[in-house]
């Protein structure tokens, strides 16, 4: 079967973890050869968190530069920042929220401007599906869910070989049963904003 | 109850590297563990811990390696299977027991888990740990997958016990911290009561003893050098004229390079998973035919040495290419990935193909770095703003140590300036405070003070040196993921069958300290007061800054958020970003502000604020 390779690109507490996770047991799931990695060195301590999901035929569980199919980013100057991982016939996902680091909090550093962050990114990869998902999680009435916001977009895409069923079991088994509801509804609130950026964007990219 | 305890027989479970390693282990019937928590290795003692709580397994958090190690050889040598996990340079501080361990030896399995780091994800250095088992002459195996982890395990007790020698499982933080689908054996009946029977001519190593001990070593390396050559972790895939020889990941991306360059039908693997003793005889069997050899290992050349020289002994091999460290190949630095081991692979064997190719980053603005830093209401912060207030004017050297704290060295802070090792701050500081005019002052965490600051304090107070110890005291071994340690109150985590907590001040009286002085950080004008009046003394003096670290206390819920704000009294000195560096600030419309949310409301910035214009956020 075909490699699919994904990068998620997050900062410590925007819940990467169990992003990656979830898309893990949904692989196991769906009988899908699945391996990955984890690098959260300080996460807690504001630190960035990358994980690597190979699925498919391949015994790697880290990514090369150059060679993601899909990256998902959690914020945006970190999207930016990992783009070498991507190569022009990749897809990127980003939240539009930022949380600045701390030096640009404070006004020592200049955060990077969202519509030049856009641009660069648009001009560079195949498709590019960027919209605010923190806004998203609070529709579905939790912040914590924006990493379920965004995991919707993804298989909006169609790009994993992961069903939408899929998921939301693997979700079901995650996570616990008050927030499950929330959960669910934020991947449902990512999977549709998706759909529509994509209608209007990019209309050949699917395979 | 535990999955690792619950998963059945041939159920699939999605787990992390760590997770395998500590469910194989189970399987195997390991019925005692010990452990100092280190990363990468750090899940494997979570686990173990969690595990000892619901069942009859027996874990401890020692404080430090060498007594996690002697711990459990006593254990091994009462027949009970048991299994010490540390980091790579945990090693080090286990090697002492580890080296004779190796002469006496074990009768019942005992496994010693090494966590590697290559490219210092975590730790100080990126040393090769598979040379201990060179230094020792115990077998080393090491896995390659997360999959592979869990039965290799099983393998290393049934080896250790077949061998009567601890066997060292060798990882990297690769293996640890991937996840892969893990296929479940049966979890073996604990045996936790052993006997040790008195054999002091073979258990006490006396040179007389020594003398037939290391004899006995060299025996067992033989007959485990014959197991190596004929295990099945140690097994060739493919065949062709060029010859790969690998271990650990590195197999994963080999395994993947040969697929995506096609170049099946040329090249023959070796993936040596029992990496000592080396297996020569199937390495020499390999080489035989082989055009051109290539080694793939991260870290040191210690196959490619191996190989080279059995190569030597081999008809053919004295003109056999074999590479693997080279300049335009691997390096020993940091760690592997699969684009470079196809590039090294596809330029060695002159293979045409075409790299992925990065996007162009070259117009990407700089952006902003995300370093660690200390959380907002860090004790360690208020510690070390007091502490720098208070030696303003005296010119000082600052020794550091492990943990959370050692971010203190960055900016606006700066405190940390020499550093080594677990516990060096100690031992450096006698001898800064010997050779130099400077104030040495040196910080040590309550964690690490147990684990190898005491008797670097004794060393100071009997040999007279005259230094300040800041003994950061947050009630947890942070920086790990918050185990506890012999300062903790395991009453308060509910948790039975422990002492009561040991006093670090009593600790630090006991040794010999007069001047000690126990302070609350986030009182910052009571603590600069007496820093100040520990800095003024001849000798040695102690300050234990204690004060509950806030990520903890957030993650046991005992963190009472009262977060502040920054009034309109504020004239923009910007005293509190500058020499504080909390996150919880953020500057709008150039005005400071507190971010509510971040904030935890330890005061320190309120104190410090000529204006006095930061203020608690009274709800509504």
């Amino acid at each position: 079967m075909n490699t699919k390779r994904l990068i998620i690109i997050a900062v410590g507490g925007q819940g990467n973890l169990l992003a990656s996770k979830v898309l893990g047991e949904a692989a196991l799931l769906a009988d899908i050869p699945v391996h990955m990695s984890e690098i959260h060195g300080m996460a807690q301590r504001g630190g960035i968190v990358e994980s690597s999901v190979v699925f498919g035929d391949a015994e790697s569980t880290i990514i090369s530069d150059g060679e993601a199919d899909v990256l998902l980013g959690f914020e945006p100057s970190e999207t930016l920042r990992a783009i070498n991982k991507c190569n022009s016939n990749s897809v990127v996902i980003t939240n539009l929220s930022p949380l600045p680091p701390y030096t640009a909090a404070i006004g020592k550093v200049v955060y990077p401007d969202l519509d030049k962050l856009q641009d660069l990114i648009r001009a560079k990869t195949e498709c590019f599906v960027a919209f605010d998902a923190v806004k998203l999680a609070k529709e579905a009435g939790n912040l914590m869910c924006m990493n379920m916001v965004l995991i919707g977009s993804l298989i909006q895409t169609g790009i994993l070989p992961l069903s939408t069923e899929n998921v939301k079991e693997a979700i079901a088994t995650r996570i616990k049963n008050i927030h499950l509801e929330a959960n669910l509804k934020a991947f449902d609130l990512g999977f549709c904003i998706a759909e529509k950026i994509i209608r209007a964007k990019c209309f050949s990219f699917k395979k | 109850m535990h999955k690792l305890l619950t998963g059945k027989y041939n159920q699939k479970m999605l787990l992390l590297g760590n997770e395998a390693i500590v469910r194989g282990a189970l399987e195997a019937g390991v019925a005692v563990a010990a452990a100092y928590p280190g990363t990468p290795s750090s899940e494997i003692s979570t686990n173990f811990f969690q595990i000892s709580q619901e069942s009859d397994f027996y874990f401890e958090y020692s404080t430090n390696e060498i007594v996690a190690l002697e711990l459990v050889a006593a254990t091994a040598n009462s027949g009970i299977r048991s299994m010490c996990i540390m980091k790579h340079v945990g090693m080090n501080v286990a090697a002492d027991a580890l080296m004779t361990l190796a002469y006496i030896g074990v009768k019942g399995g005992l496994v010693i888990v090494t966590a590697d780091d290559p490219n210092m994800f975590s730790s100080q250095n990126e040393q090769d740990n598979r040379y201990y088992s060179k230094l020792s002459g115990l077998p080393l195996v090491e896995p390659s997958s997360v999959e592979e982890a869990r039965e290799l395990v099983s393998y290393a007790f049934d080896l250790s016990e077949k061998l009567q020698e601890p066997v060292i499982f060798r990882t990297t933080t690769r293996l640890n911290h991937s996840t892969g689908v893990v296929v479940l054996g049966d979890v073996k009946k604990r045996v936790t009561k052993g006997d040790f029977l008195k054999e002091p001519f073979n258990y006490v190593p006396v040179p007389s003893v020594s003398r037939k001990l290391h004899a006995k070593l060299l025996k067992n390396m033989d007959k485990a050098k014959e197991i190596s050559e004929n295990s099945k972790y140690n097994f060739t895939t493919g065949q062709g004229k060029w010859g790969i020889i690998c271990n650990g990941v590195s197999y994963n991306y080999v395994y993947d390079a040969v697929k995506d360059l096609n170049i099946k039908d040329n090249v023959k693997i070796l993936r040596l998973g029992f990496s000592y003793p080396m297996p020569s005889d199937l390495i020499k069997g390999f080489l035989k035919g082989c055009k051109k050899v290539l080694v793939v290992e991260e870290g040191e050349p210690y196959m490619e040495e191996a190989v080279k020289a059995f190569a030597q002994e081999a008809e053919e091999g004295r003109t056999l290419s074999i590479k693997g460290k080279e300049k335009n190949l691997f390096s020993r630095l940091y760690e592997f990935n699969p684009a470079l081991v196809r590039r090294c692979v596809a330029q060695y064997f002159d293979v045409a193909y075409t790299p992925a190719q990065p996007v162009d980053v070259a117009d990407i603005p700089e952006i902003p770095q995300r370093p660690p830093s200390m959380c907002p209401g860090c004790p360690h912060r208020a510690t070390y703003f007091a502490v720098k207030k208070a030696s303003e004017g005296l010119e000082t050297i600052c020794p550091s140590d492990i943990g959370c704290y050692t971010l203190g060295f960055l900016p606006p802070l700066s405190m940390g300036d020499f550093h080594i090792c677990m516990g060096s701050s100690i031992g450096t500081s006698c001898g800064f405070s010997k050779v130099t005019d400077k104030k040495v002052i040196s910080f040590i965490g309550d964690s690490t003070f147990f684990h190898s600051g005491i008797t670097g304090l004794v060393n100071a107070v009997f040999n007279n040196h005259n230094f300040t110890l800041v003994i950061l005291d947050n009630g947890t071994t942070a920086m790990t993921g918050h185990q506890p340690h012999p300062g903790v109150d395991m009453k308060k985590l509910n948790l039975a069958g422990y002492n009561s907590p040991v006093s670090i001040e009593a600790v630090v009286k006991a040794v010999g300290v007069s001047k000690v002085k126990v302070i609350k950080p986030f009182n910052i004008d009571k603590s600069i007061a007496a820093i100040q009046d520990a800095l003024n003394f001849k000798g040695v003096s102690v300050i234990i800054s204690r004060e509950i670290c806030a990520l903890y206390a957030k993650r046991f819920k005992k963190l009472k958020k009262k977060p502040f704000f920054v009034s309109d009294k504020c004239k923009n000195h910007r005293k509190c970003i500058n020499e504080l560096g909390c996150p919880a600030f953020v500057v709008e419309d150039n005005r400071v502000k507190i971010d509510p949310v971040l904030c935890v409301g330890c005061s320190v910035c309120a104190q410090i604020c000529p204006e006095n214009a930061i203020l608690p956020l009274k709800e509504n």
